[in-house]
């Protein structure tokens, strides 16, 4: 390793200690390594010459929180993303949902709505949807806009519909939307039961008592503390016997709070809270 | 014994390919056998979701374990850990490896770009960075941060290489520190590693 910190890493520390001070957003808990890239682009996207710039610029009060956030939270979604997972949700998961008389579901990290949509498809088809009430949350507000309005891009439905099929699916992924001009808008009556919401998983709470917490390839842009933090956050909105699902590189083994925990199905990330 | 280059002695190995990839690790992870254990960071754009798979078939032609690279650890010396397919692999400034789904890079994800632009920042001089074969231009800009921060940049030579168009994109952006055939790479690598006893 480096013995002394860079003028990038330094740079990046300012940017983080402007952010709390300026906007009150605590991103010191984010791996550093991914943030460095994320705000050298969002410098770069708002014309600023580099890091160091960008923090004078929130220093003097020129910059907007959600822009900030929109730009550092670059969703990268789509459909089905990793079908067998989907595949496995369907097999392992839904049927014990299908034991409570309301489920509560609760998507943390949700961006352009991509997953929540493809979840809203599984309950549908697993005939769970209408006792079901979804909770997408996500920081980037005009990420979260653009998942309430379930509008996407055509040339996206062809590798949406094999993946639908690979997760399962058991009609059509075309039942799903209608498909106008460039682009395809999915079923409304998909959304009827999908709330979204701002949430920040670093400092908001627990809102709900959930079944299923779905928080796929968020918690590696976490530092081990805040991975713990936001584990131990999963734990306490989630009704014993719940369920918890990971994105598919994401590891439980570092986090103390992760010991609630057992696997249901390790390599697809399915975990449950201990029932005692 | 004084020891040459021992002050800015490799502290790992990162490696990228893409077309052509698969059999130039076979045959340089064969020919590599440093006595010093350092960490070996690859991403082959060529790897399918069966990366366990591809780990088993490179360790039956290499002298170190290979396995996938696991977020939040530190990477551990004498073992080859390749870049999990989707997700970037980045080396944090405190050491320890990371994931991100942020978008492709270079038009790859893993990106090699982004490995050794991290890796480069994590470890200065103390790196030493290999682009092989592939038809695309991910990793010159890689290579050129490694070699800005003091590191060591080898290029498979392009006349030899199975598709030439990714180490005359790194030589042309970066250039090289070292060019090599493939059947030489392991050597050289193993050279570079294992820092030589002065003879008077």
């Amino acid at each position: 390793m480096i013995d002394a910190p860079l003028p990038e890493h330094q740079a990046l520390e300012a940017f983080i200690e402007a952010m709390q001070t300026h906007h009150g957003m605590d991103l010191s808990g984010y791996a550093r390594a991914s943030l460095q890239r994320r705000v050298e682009q969002l410098a770069l996207r708002d014309g600023h010459a580099s890091i160091e710039a960008l923090v004078k610029a929130i220093r003097r009060g020129g910059t907007s929180l959600p822009a900030l956030v929109a730009g550092l939270s670059v969703p990268v979604t789509e459909m089905f993303r990793n079908p067998p997972i989907f595949q496995r949700l369907r097999e392992a998961v839904l049927p014990v949902l299908a034991s409570w008389p309301h489920i509560t579901i609760w998507q943390a990290g949700c961006a352009t709505g991509e997953e929540v949509y493809s979840l809203a498809i599984l309950l549908k088809e697993a005939g769970l949807y209408e006792r079901s009430q979804i909770f997408a949350t996500d920081i980037n507000e005009a990420a979260l806009a653009k998942a309430q309005e379930g509008i996407f891009p055509a040339r996206e439905a062809r590798a949406w519909s094999l993946a639908y099929r690979q997760a399962g699916g058991s009609g059509s992924f075309s039942d799903y939307y209608h498909a106008a001009y460039e682009h395809i808008r999915l079923d409304s009556r998909l959304k009827a039961n999908i709330h979204f919401a701002h949430h920040n998983l670093v400092t908001d709470g627990v809102f709900c008592e959930a079944q299923l917490v779905l928080c796929r390839n968020v918690l590696i842009y976490f530092n081990r503390e805040l991975q713990n933090a936001v584990l131990g956050r999963f734990r306490d909105s989630l009704v014993r016997g719940g369920f918890l699902c990971l994105g598919n590189r994401e590891s439980l083994s570092f986090a103390p709070a992760a010991k609630a925990f057992v696997a249901v199905d390790a390599e697809a990330r399915i975990y449950r809270l201990q029932t005692s | 014994m004084s020891l040459v280059g021992a002050v800015n002695a490799a502290e790992a190995v990162v490696m990228g390919c893409s077309a052509g990839g698969l059999h130039a690790l076979k045959v340089v992870l064969a020919t590599l056998r440093p006595a010093r254990k350092v960490p070996i960071l690859v991403v082959c754009h060529t790897a399918s979701d069966d990366l366990q798979g591809l780990a088993r078939l490179l360790e039956t032609c290499s002298a170190w374990p290979v396995r996938e690279a696991r977020e939040r650890e530190r990477p551990e010396p004498g073992v080859v850990q390749l870049a999990p397919s989707g997700y970037h692999l980045l080396v944090e400034p405190s050491g320890e490896l990371s994931l991100s789904v942020d978008g492709r890079v270079s038009f790859a994800r893993p990106s090699i770009d982004v490995l050794f632009e991290t890796a480069a920042m994590a470890y200065g001089p103390r790196l030493i960075g290999v682009i092989m074969t592939g038809a695309n231009h991910d990793g010159a800009r890689g290579l050129a941060a490694i070699r800005q921060r003091g590191g060591i940049a080898i290029v498979e030579t392009p006349a030899t290489a199975e598709v030439a168009t990714m180490p005359q994109a790194a030589l042309t952006l970066a250039g090289a520190d070292h060019q090599a055939s493939l059947e030489r790479m392991g050597a050289l690598i193993t050279q570079l590693i294992d820092p030589r006893p002065i003879h008077p």
